[in-house]
């Protein structure tokens, strides 16, 4: 978007389309200056990759690795989607954590005690999530009660739950065998056509690579008939061919082992599901124009108490999908499922670049935050790192890019 | 004349897309006033922050001298070290503090470790003498009118060796009577050796105060002219800015209101249960088709809490009475109903309830009525993009895109973004507060011929003004509201300025 095709002159020289065109090392430094907030996360990403493949010797960019980690990834990421709605409209969320984790046993419950079939208890815990998210929603919105406070209760409140509900059994097994595959299960191969390789997987990876090579041009086409400033072409071609290695890269890697798994294709869908609200509909303008400015969005007329309820019971249903995820993944219910959920949620949050001034955060930058924070504890498993170490270092991690964050949007007034 | 006591030489100043400031060169001669004038988005703000260090040194090119020494300020401590102080449209007092508190800011009186509180206050009360202000130095600030709070800031500026006192746009949220006492306060710290830069948009203030008058336009020195020498005159000014002469700064309209009535409030209270008193009382007025209704009075006669609480009552008065729309009973619960139904209100505060500043030009004229650009939900990026083409075209918004952030513009321009949402929005009642707030001559013309065609269309504006010559030159009618109450309704034949005066302070 600020990409400038004027070479000369220092970066703030004004926007010119007529100079000749630029070198193309020079035009990539500005445009990665200009932009490195938006990339920042990207390139975060990588050289913590790059580092863990180094230190084990390859071991973390394997194809079991990388499908695991992303597995793991699964219910922080879709609780740091959620995270980040609620984020951007100004408010918190506490409760979340021990919210997934009672629900987690609710469906347990459900299915081992009272033997009820999955297809029912799945919809029947999410919905419950969204309720319990209007429930913490209604004295933040109605009455003004601070969302820290409000929530904090809630995390008290399902913390206890969650003990009450297990009091008799402790751990709680599960045996139905769909519902554990969410968390533990890989899409099924149709068309094998060489051994070890999952077709569906590349199959999927090459569209989603044509979708997105379709949809840059598409953007670029549309920019330019209203002479909006654009990458340089060349530019623009690294940036295709970069994204669609990574692409390849990752669809390579997980095709190599189990294939996609169900809980990446919830998590991708979930992710693309709340992007496209954010981005395309009204909806989603109303939540960024609510965490701007709530005052100016209410006499724009949008309801900025039932903007709060939804962002509320949508972050109280992906809970509750973050609680099926993490069930499934361990077969089982325990008293201890959810503990740091929420703060590992607003961590991904904040380091895929949510400002706590409300307004400002991505979806995208989220899932990016998330598997930041998972690869971190990966990599440092793989190591073999004293847990207590581990701490320190997420902790740095999470300061440093919300410094970084805080440090670059200052300049960029 | 003696040499001046400062001097920017060949000022540039870029912003990403923008070049704000071209080549300015600016000389202020000790003890006199100083007024910058220009469109809106000529470079007079950004001129005073680089002035002020504000924008520091190496962020500009070109020199700034001060009592004869170049300086290179780094930032607002440095200018304000050297004797200048800057007041920004924008008041900076902390409101929930004290006025001695606010005063000493950043300034603190010290003992060794602790605060000296009593020689603080003491020192305050000198300060606000200076300005002559009586008011208790241990109020809140939040607790005093906004002409108050403007002395305050001045206080507070005088509380250090001032030598070059700056305001920008000091009495655009002032009313009249406010507005004359800083006048008067700015001629008497003339007397005392004060040098004053001022920036104004209101030329009659500027003609009577000035010794001198520097033009901008484009981000250049147009020109420089002398008082003492006749040569600042109204038409003179708006020629220089404008680059254009206008003689009559309302136009004509062509239309009569007709006689159908669109609105009527009858009997109207209202009760602000967190201030604890009935803000308004016993309200009874009416607009017709094709009208523009001014509605006159003194800053916090209530004028904006009306419009607030007939427009769904985002504040959540508790009301009484009644309104009729289009004859139908109207009981907005919230904005978003009132909308619907045909009823707009543009806010008199553009940076705390208007925009969205950190979103960029076009997500906010399409804010108030994105469903208009939208199918099932999802918004259409291109008639988004058409939309605000439009309106920046129609209103001449200063921006190098739609896309630039709204934090980015210039005052007035963003005053024009506000009308743009609005305009958007088209309703059958628009209630404008304060709509030329901030905007210089010549947009002023441009919206009021905008609200000329809007009325000849057949909507009916209501418009809140504290500019008592911009309330008589395009009202079809006047409202005078005082404490609350409407005190007095002038068919615009038989209102003037000292009637509706009489009423308002009645
Ligand atoms: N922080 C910024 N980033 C980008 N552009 C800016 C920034 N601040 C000002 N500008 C641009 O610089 C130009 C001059 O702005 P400035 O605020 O100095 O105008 P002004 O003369 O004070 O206008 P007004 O009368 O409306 O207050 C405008 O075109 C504005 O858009
Ligand atoms: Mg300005």
């Amino acid at each position: 978007m600020s990409a400038v095709n004027s070479p000369n002159a220092g970066p703030l020289s004004p926007v010119s389309g007529t100079q000749a065109a630029p070198s193309f090392l020079a035009s990539l430094r500005r445009v990665l200056q200009e932009n490195i907030r938006d990339y920042a996360m990207f390139i975060a990403l990588f050289l913590i990759m790059a580092f863990f493949t180094y230190t084990t010797n390859g071991l973390f960019l394997s194809s079991r690795n990388i499908a695991n980690l992303l597995n793991q990834t699964g219910y922080i990421a879709v609780l740091a989607v959620g995270m980040t709605l609620v984020i951007i409209i100004r408010q918190i969320d506490l409760s979340v954590g021990f919210l997934s984790g009672f629900l987690g046993a609710l469906a347990a419950i459900a299915m081992a005690k009272y033997g009820l079939p999955v297809w029912l208890v799945i919809p029947m815990v999410l919905v419950l999530g969204a309720i319990a998210g209007l429930i913490t929603a209604y004295p933040i919105a109605r009455l003004g009660i601070p969302s820290f406070v409000a929530s904090l209760a809630g995390w008290l409140i399902y913390r206890g739950l969650l003990l009450v509900v297990l009091a008799g059994t402790g751990t709680v097994i599960i045996a139905d065998e769909i519902f554990n595959a969410i968390g533990n299960g890989y899409l099924p191969d149709f068309l094998p056509i060489a051994p070890g390789v999952h077709t569906i997987t590349i199959l999927l990876g090459v569209l989603a690579i044509i979708f997105y090579i379709w949809s840059e041009f598409s953007n670029r086409g549309k920019k330019q008939a209203y002479n909006f400033e654009v990458l340089p072409m060349n530019l623009f071609v690294l940036k295709l061919v970069f994204v669609t290695a990574i692409l390849a890269g990752i669809t390579w890697i997980l095709a190599g082992y189990n294939g996609l798994s169900w809980t990446v294709v919830i998590m991708l869908i979930v992710v693309g599901v709340y992007h496209f609200i954010t981005t395309q509909t009204v909806l989603g303008r109303h939540i960024y124009a609510v965490g701007g400015n709530p005052e100016a969005a209410e006499l724009s007329g949008i309801n900025v108490r039932r903007i709060i309820f939804i962002v509320f019971a949508s972050m109280g249903f992906l809970a509750s999908l973050s609680g099926i995820l993490f069930a499934s993944r361990l077969r089982s219910a325990t008293p201890t499922a959810g503990t740091l959920f929420e703060l590992d949620a607003i961590a991904a949050a904040y380091i895929g670049g949510v400002s706590a001034a409300g307004g400002v955060g991505t979806i995208i930058g989220s899932l990016i935050g998330a598997l930041v924070y998972t690869s971190l504890t990966n990599g440092m498993n793989l190591m073999q790192m004293d847990i207590a170490y581990q701490y320190v270092i997420r902790g740095a991690v999470l300061a440093i890019a919300v410094i970084f964050d805080v440090m670059t949007r200052n300049r960029a007034k | 004349m003696d040499t001046p006591i400062l001097e920017m030489r060949n000022i540039t100043k870029t912003f990403p897309g923008v070049k704000a400031l071209k080549d300015v060169s600016f000389q202020v001669q000790k003890g006199e006033i100083h007024c910058v004038v220009g469109e809106n988005g000529a470079g007079k703000s950004t001129l005073m922050k680089v002035l002020s260090g504000v924008y520091p040194f190496g962020d500009y090119s070109g020199d700034i001298l001060f009592e004869g020494q170049v300086q290179k300020f780094t930032s607002i401590r440095d200018s304000e070290h050297a004797g200048i102080a800057i007041i920004y449209q924008e008041l900076a007092l902390v409101p929930e503090l004290k006025v001695y508190e606010n005063i000493f800011l950043g300034n603190e009186i010290k003992n060794r470790f602790t605060i000296n509180w009593n020689e603080t206050i003491k020192r305050a009360r000198q300060a606000l003498d200076k300005v002559k202000l009586d008011v208790n130095p241990e109020a809140k600030v939040k607790d005093l009118g906004v002409g108050k709070q403007q002395l305050v800031e001045i206080a507070k500026a005088l509380s250090r060796d001032t030598k070059v006192l700056i305001l920008d746009e000091p009495t655009s949220a002032l009313n009249e009577s406010d507005s004359e006492n800083l006048l008067h306060l700015l001629r008497d710290l003339k007397v005392h050796g004060v040098t004053c830069i001022m920036i104004s948009h209101k030329l009659k203030e500027v003609i009577a105060i000035a010794d001198r008058v520097t033009v901008l336009r484009d981000g250049q020195t147009v020109i420089t002219l002398d008082a003492h020498k006749g040569q600042v005159t109204e038409t003179v000014l708006i020629k220089h800015m404008v680059g254009r002469e206008i003689d009559n700064i309302y136009p004509v309209r062509e239309s009569k209101p007709s006689n159908e009535i669109v609105l009527e409030v009858k009997d109207w209270n209202a009760y602000d249960p967190q201030l604890g008193r009935t803000i308004l009382r016993d309200v009874n007025f009416n607009v017709k088709k094709g009208e523009i209704v001014g509605f006159a009075g003194l800053m916090g006669s209530g004028r904006t809490e009306l419009a607030l609480s007939l427009f769904g009552n985002a504040k959540r008065y508790r009301v009484n009475g009644e309104m009729f729309v289009h004859g139908k009973k109207a009981n907005y619960t919230h904005p978003q109903y009132a909308i619907q139904d045909g009823v707009a209100y543009s806010t008199e505060d553009r940076k705390a309830a208007g925009l969205i500043l950190i979103q960029d030009v076009k997500h906010n004229i399409s804010l108030a009525n994105l469903r208009a650009i939208a199918q099932r939900g999802v918004v259409n990026e291109n008639a988004e993009i058409q939309v605000a083409e439009k309106y920046r075209t129609a209103l001449n918004i200063k921006t190098p895109s739609i896309e630039q952030k709204v934090s980015n513009l210039s005052g007035g321009n963003q005053q024009k973004v506000c009308l743009g949402k609005w305009l958007f929005v088209n309703p059958n009642v628009l209630i404008l507060d304060e709509p030329t707030r901030g905007i210089d001559v010549g947009a002023k013309f441009e919206i009021y011929s905008i609200m000329n065609k809007l009325v000849e269309q057949g909507m009916s504006i209501i418009m809140i003004s504290s500019e008592l010559p911009e309330v008589l030159g395009m009202s079809d009618r006047v409202y005078i509201v005082s404490a609350g109450r409407i005190t007095g309704e002038l068919p615009i034949q038989e209102a003037t300025q000292e009637k509706i005066m009489a009423l308002a302070t009645n």
